[in-house]
């Protein structure tokens, strides 16, 4: 007789919902015309109820699926974060894919299919599920990149992304079969237990396990030196999957680079301690400065969203609750930033893909000015000046580092910030202080949903600046 | 008494795998391959996972080669023998070097995996690999990341589609 399963829908209700809509529309899409609209509100809503229906279990720590599925105020916090991003991507798809030419509704089930792996991602401690999930994020990801199928860029992005991926993938997963060789479970609970016992500590295959892991994950959040691929991927997708990519899969990887060394092997943080403390370093460095010398705002910002990766991990190394917790705050307040800013790229842009130079932004202060302000905002939250939200994640994310004293990594870390001031600022001083070469061309389109999406970008981005803590409090739970 | 089977299997796998990188024509190359699978199969079954053999035959040497074989014809690949192989000029020194850097990393590898404590295996249990018990655990313990996986797979063929179909209105 073999026992039923234990099954706990409850605690799977955000994934169930978001995965039956997910697949709603890409049914609905086989009956409606060519206008997609209703798909666009029927994905909004589902992500409003998968956000809605992951409070369903509370916030104590519950685990089910023998171990390996986990609702707890980290899960929770982060589907909502997910739930806000993909909205804020799909939002800003609407006129983008009108102009670009993008028709297909698979688009819209795709990024919801996205959102469904991340939260898998986020609440799964157990490292088979973990690696399921950065699968269903991953071949989402792919695809999204190379959606704007005729043109070129965008297929190198796909290819590229994908070669490099897969390969990427191979390492985490061989790691994984390591760490599970040394340690003999999957679980991350009980990898902690095992390692608890001095016995295995310094198992060689352990360690190797837990240095392909970290290539794996490095890869995935695009740390350096694993990349390289993340520039020219996000220049070759179209910009509204550039702003989904660099906030919500990034979160969602982070939360399981966290789950599984913070949990499950920090006994063995001695070793591993070093190598990401090196990692962070050279991402925040190698991303600001590469940020300095690019021209194309879509390849500035994924330098500056390779040298936020490093800020990330500095809250990742310091390995406390208030770590956890400043990772929270600064995802949720780096989607606003960077949501906010890759929408005003979108309505700058223009069909065959002009205007995404800096100097195209020469002007933008006198002629638009609510626009450039609004830039400006944003920009100046992801350099971290006050009283934007940027700053309070960054202050929160330092301190606990300092706590736990790592006071070289802060020292340069708000060295590094410095720096980001140089790029952020240089855009700014085009919008304000450049005259436009020749006449003045570029006429935004203003289209509903992407005026929406600004608007709750700014409203974050200042309310988390101004007003942090409501957010904390609820991180800190 | 096993490493008697293991051997010969294993060194028959090696020397396919050889076959299957210089090999000139590419029918030859998917052959091999397919060799190359069936005593994989026979590895798992030295290791006592029945299942996994099984599996290896049907999905492995069965389907995917069949996919592979049906590309192969379709793209009507002939011998490479007038394909040139050129190195770009100015990457010599730094092939050479990644070439010892990759060598170095496989070496530690080896020699870490070499230097594990094998002596005491986890234990397994007597019905360890058989199909019946892979079904029980699939359905009870593992049944989350089984139907977890059947996402994965939905988005992996919605996505193909996506990419690949020809005409989209």
């Amino acid at each position: 007789m073999i026992p039923a399963p234990i099954v706990d829908l409850v605690s799977l209700s955000p994934v169930i919902v978001l995965s039956l809509f997910a697949m709603g529309v890409l049914i609905l899409d086989l009956f409606i015309g060519k206008d997609k609209t209703v798909l666009v509100f029927l994905s909004l809503l589902g992500l409003f109820l998968a956000a809605v229906s992951s409070l369903a279990k509370g916030t104590g720590p519950i685990y089910s699926f023998s171990n390996s599925y986990v609702v707890d105020t980290f899960s929770i916090f982060l589907t909502f974060v997910f739930a806000i991003s993909s909205a804020l991507a799909i939002m800003l798809s609407v006129s983008y894919n009108k102009e670009q030419g993008i028709k297909i509704g698979e688009y819209y089930s795709i990024i919801l299919f996205c959102t469904v792996g991340m939260i898998v991602l986020a609440s799964s401690a157990d490292l088979i599920m973990i690696f399921l999930g950065i699968e269903i994020v991953s071949i989402s990801l792919y695809i999204l990149a190379g959606i704007r199928r005729t043109e070129k860029r965008s297929n190198e992005a796909a290819l590229k992304y994908f070669l490099l991926g897969a390969f990427a993938s191979g390492f985490l997963l061989y790691g994984m079969a390591l760490v599970y060789g040394a340690t003999g479970t999957t679980h991350l609970k009980d990898i902690a237990s095992v390692l608890a016992s001095s016995e295995f500590k310094t198992s060689p295959i352990l360690l190797m396990g837990v240095v392909l892991l970290v290539v794996g994950f490095g890869f995935k959040v695009a740390s350096v030196p694993f990349h390289m691929w993340a520039p020219d991927v996000y220049q070759g997708s179209a910009t509204p999957v550039t702003a989904f990519m660099s906030v919500g899969p990034k979160a969602a990887v982070f939360a399981a680079f966290f789950r599984i060394f913070v949990e499950g092997i920090p006994n063995i943080s001695d070793y591993w301690d070093t190598i990401l403390c090196i990692v962070a370093v050279i991402t925040m460095f190698v991303g600001n400065l590469g940020a300095i010398i690019q021209d194309n705002m879509k390849r500035l910002l994924a330098y500056s969203s390779i040298s936020h990766a490093g800020y990330i991990l500095v809250a990742l190394i310091a390995k406390n609750s208030l770590g956890m917790s400043s990772l929270l705050f600064y995802m949720l307040a780096y989607a606003f930033m960077s949501f906010g800013a890759f929408a005003i790229i979108i309505i700058l842009d223009k069909q065959n893909g002009d205007n995404l130079e800096v100097k195209d932004y020469a002007g933008l202060g006198f002629k638009h000015p609510v626009i450039a302000v609004c830039m400006s905002i944003f920009l100046l939250s992801l350099g971290g000046l006050p009283p934007f939200a940027g700053f309070v994640g960054k202050f929160y994310i330092f301190s606990a580092a300092v706590k736990e004293g790592y006071i070289t990594l802060v020292v340069l870390g708000v060295l590094n910030s410095a720096i980001s001031f140089y790029y952020y600022l240089r855009v700014i001083v085009y919008m304000y202080m450049k005259e436009p070469e020749g006449d003045y061309q570029v006429q935004p389109s203003l289209a509903p949903f992407s005026l929406l999406v600004i608007g709750i970008a700014v409203f974050g981005t200042i309310e988390l600046g101004i007003f942090p803590g409501p957010v904390i409090s609820w991180t800190m739970n | 008494m096993e490493l008697l089977i293991f051997y010969p299997i294993a060194a028959l796998a090696v020397v396919l795998a050889l076959f299957v990188v210089f090999n000139k024509s590419p029918i030859g190359s998917a052959v091999s391959l397919i060799g190359l699978m069936l005593c994989l199969a026979g590895v798992f079954i030295g290791l006592s996972a029945h299942f996994v053999a099984i599996l290896q035959v049907i999905i492995y040497a069965g389907a995917i080669m069949v996919l592979f074989m049906f590309v192969i014809m379709l793209l009507n690949l002939k011998d490479d023998d007038n394909v040139i192989w050129k190195s770009r000029e100015g990457n010599t020194l730094l092939t050479v070097l990644t070439g010892f850097l990759v060598l170095g990393i496989l070496y530690k590898i080896i020699s870490i995996t070499l230097s594990a404590d094998s002596s005491k295996p986890a234990k397994i249990m007597e019905s360890f690999g058989t199909t019946a018990e892979v079904g029980k655990s699939l359905f009870t313990t593992y049944v989350l990341p089984f139907e977890v996986a059947s996402i994965l797979l939905l988005v992996a063929m919605v996505g193909a589609l996506v990419l690949a179909k020809t005409k989209i209105d």
